[in-house]
């Protein structure tokens, strides 16, 4: 198996943790395949990890909440990757977005419908190679309990969580492995002037470490200690109790 | 979206709320080249050590937008967005046998600021400042304009922003030219000097080394004033390695890494532990002294091994003060300031000479003159600020400047005296592109620039 001729597909590449996730597996000599709906942007970034790793990128167009496209764009890649990650995501602002049909239905569909199908296409063509493949998907520790800060946008992810579990069941038998992701805070553009707690934030390139790391380890799901235990008690709070925080 | 942060430059003093906002890669900015604000400074990496990278209205931190974006083997030029740091270079490019042609005392600079700083190394006396080998740079302007200034295009513009610190736009992207090495080890010979003038009898004797660089110590006294370890380099060749080097001669053994865990305590640096470790180095450098090889990163950059290492001072941070004299009156003046030093007996064990080859004068702010440069720390307190501004007058007698990337207190009166008229041209550039208002910082405020 030698690493590197594989590939890696990063689906909502321009995001700073799918950045980061894919210079990691950059450096460990895998070619890159950059997606996204802004390809002059992932021009640069595939640049740079050429540049930095001597390894092959290209970058495709794609839009998460095109679902009909999915099974074109998957035809149309050089290659089948033998790696999948998923960062699509909208964090929106719920206030805003709940009094809006169109918004309700964007947070829910580029959290969940769009990553969930492209997934699903991606998983067959991934099943069918008989190679050892991956599929990483990143979900969200607000997927564990709904808060009023941002449940709209929570319940997505959650569903997305469900969603990559019972893939990995469907899938368990075959070489191809489904790792969920839950990320707590990692400092990036989505979270930019949002006042997060030092302890429990994290970057992307060290987040990105700790995905690759994960999957390496084979992983089923990659979710901080930290933030698992925080999570743990939140998630244990009897409803009525939790209702009356402010978490 | 921005944020609140309390910021300082690598000195820790002075430190100011500011509100950031990451630099973006492209432009033109939403709002314009300030996000909206009054006015907008760019920060690299924090290298620079007073306060020219803090304005309170908003700064932007241009350490996110650093991809590499092209390289040509066949010139060595290298394309890079702002924030990407020498570290960055050098550990992706010196592998594959290539070099910055000017590396400054830290790696840990973004090619943003090194440029903002036109930096030197310790090459400077051959190969001049960063800004000698910067093909182009693209620089939004405070029209919201990117435009792209190289010696033939916008010439004025790029002149002024080697060197400028930020002040005539934001500094995009950039080409600078890497230069071919044939091994990652430095063949070295130490010197020890006795005084100044055995030290600059070494330095004008060494006009075609590569690279030349003292230890001053500082606190030396009397006839002893100037004593010196001085270092001199260049890019070893292969053949001169032992076997195992040879094998490989771009890999480098891995270097251990230590950290300053915290602020070091008041009593820990005074006169007599200063006084007693730079005798003791002096000693240990006279034992060392000959020739040796090194590997580059120790060579170049020995503090960068320390993380944190500007938390030796203390709590209360510290001041550089660099300068630079003229070759005419350089041995007087250090005469002068060594005494004024060891008298006031403050000082560091970090003191460097240098001596640099002609200046750019066509870049008005761009710090080196033909002379010698010489750059010590000093732990921030009441007495050291008067000592300092007793050195800037033997400075500004000498015909001497300072520099804008260390300094944090210089008067406007010190700053114009050793800038002179080219100060009044880059102020003017200002105010014709219309910068004067939109760029600024903490410095360019306290010195009108
Ligand atoms: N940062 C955190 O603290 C945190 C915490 C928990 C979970 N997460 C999750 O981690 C992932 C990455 O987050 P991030 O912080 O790096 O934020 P981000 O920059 O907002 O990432 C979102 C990514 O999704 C892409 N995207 C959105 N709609 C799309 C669509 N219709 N089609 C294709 N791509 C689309 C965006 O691309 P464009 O640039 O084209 O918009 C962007 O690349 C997200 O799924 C996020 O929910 C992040």
């Amino acid at each position: 198996m030698s690493a590197q001729k594989k590939s890696v597909l990063v689906l909502g590449a321009r995001s700073d943790i799918a950045r980061a996730i894919a210079a990691e597996f950059a450096r460990k000599g895998y070619n890159i395949m950059l997606a996204g709906r802004d390809t002059g942007w992932l021009d640069r970034d595939a640049s740079d990890m050429s540049l930095r790793f001597q390894i092959e990128t290209t970058v495709h167009k794609f839009d998460a909440l095109d679902l009909d496209g999915h099974e074109a764009f998957f035809d149309a890649l050089p290659t089948v990757p033998s790696i999948v990650v998923c960062a699509v995501g909208l964090l929106g602002d719920q206030e805003a977005d709940v009094q809006d049909p169109a918004a309700v239905r964007r947070i829910i569909d580029t959290n969940f419908t769009g990553p969930a199908h492209a997934l699903e296409v991606a998983a067959r063509r991934l099943a069918a190679t008989e190679d050892d493949t991956a599929i990483v998907g990143i979900g969200s520790v607000a997927g564990d309990r709904g808060r009023a800060k941002n449940y709209l946008y929570g319940a997505a992810k959650a569903g997305f969580g469900e969603y990559l579990s019972g893939m990995r069941q469907k899938y368990v038998q075959s070489r191809l492995h489904v790792m969920t992701v839950k990320p707590g805070f990692v400092a990036t553009a989505m979270t930019e002037g949002m006042d997060l707690p030092g302890p429990l934030t994290s970057t992307p390139e060290k987040f990105a470490k700790n995905v690759v790391r994960a999957l390496d380890k084979r992983r089923m799901v990659y979710y901080d200690l930290r933030w698992r235990v925080l999570m743990g008690v939140i998630t244990h709070l009897p409803e009525r109790i939790f209702v009356r925080t402010k978490f | 979206m921005t944020s609140q942060a309390t910021l300082s430059g690598w000195g820790r003093w002075p430190r100011r709320t500011c509100r950031t906002a990451p630099l973006l890669a492209e432009a033109p900015f939403p709002g314009g080249p300030t996000l909206g604000a009054a006015s907008a400074i760019t920060r690299g990496n924090g290298r620079s050590y007073g306060d020219p990278a803090l304005n309170p209205d908003m700064t932007l931190t241009g350490t996110r937008a650093n991809r590499m974006l092209s390289f040509d083997p066949g010139t060595g030029d290298l394309v890079t967005e702002a924030g990407v740091l020498m570290s960055e270079i050098l550990d992706i490019f010196a592998p594959r046998g290539w070099f910055p042609q000017v590396v400054p005392g830290t790696k840990f600079g973004s090619v943003g600021g090194m440029i903002g700083s036109d930096v030197h190394g310790k090459n400077h006396h051959c190969a001049g400042s960063f800004g000698d080998h910067v093909n182009w740079i693209d620089l939004l302007c405070a029209d919201g304009e990117l435009r792209r200034c190289s010696s033939e295009e916008n010439a004025e513009l790029y002149n002024a922003t080697c060197g400028g610190m930020g002040l005539t736009g934001h500094i995009l992207a950039a080409s600078v030219r890497l230069r071919r090495i044939a091994s990652a080890w430095i063949a070295q010979e130490t010197i020890p000097v006795p005084d100044l003038d055995t030290a600059m009898g070494v330095f004008e004797a060494n006009h075609d080394t590569t690279y030349s660089v003292a230890w001053i110590d500082c606190l030396a006294r009397g006839d002893s004033r100037g004593r010196s370890l001085i270092y001199l380099g260049d890019h070893a060749d292969p053949e001169a390695l032992d076997r195992e080097k040879r094998a490989d001669p771009f890999k480098l053994p891995a270097r251990r890494k230590l950290a300053m865990p915290l602020d070091a305590p008041s009593w820990a640096l005074n006169a007599l532990t200063l006084r007693a470790f730079n005798q003791a180095y002096y000693k240990a450098g006279c034992r060392k002294a000959g020739h040796g090889v090194v590997d580059y990163d120790s060579y170049f950059f020995p503090l960068d091994s320390i993380a944190n290492w500007n938390r030796l001072y203390g709590a209360p941070g510290f001041a550089q003060y660099q300068c630079a004299l003229p070759l005419a009156t350089a041995r007087d003046a250090l005469l002068d300031l060594l005494e004024a030093i060891s008298e006031a007996r403050l000082g560091s064990f970090l003191a460097v000479l240098k001596r640099m080859g002609p200046g750019a004068p066509e870049r008005p702010l761009s710090f080196p003159i033909e002379g010698y440069t010489l750059a010590l720390d000093f732990p921030l307190s009441s007495r050291a600020l008067t000592l300092l501004d007793c050195l800037d007058e033997i400075t500004v007698a000498a015909g001497g400047r300072l520099y804008l990337a260390k300094d944090s207190r210089m008067t406007q009166r010190t700053f114009e005296a050793g800038y002179g008229p080219a100060l009044d041209q880059f102020r003017a550039l200002r105010a014709e592109t219309g910068a004067t208002d939109v760029f600024q910082s903490v410095q360019s405020r306290r010195l009108a620039i």
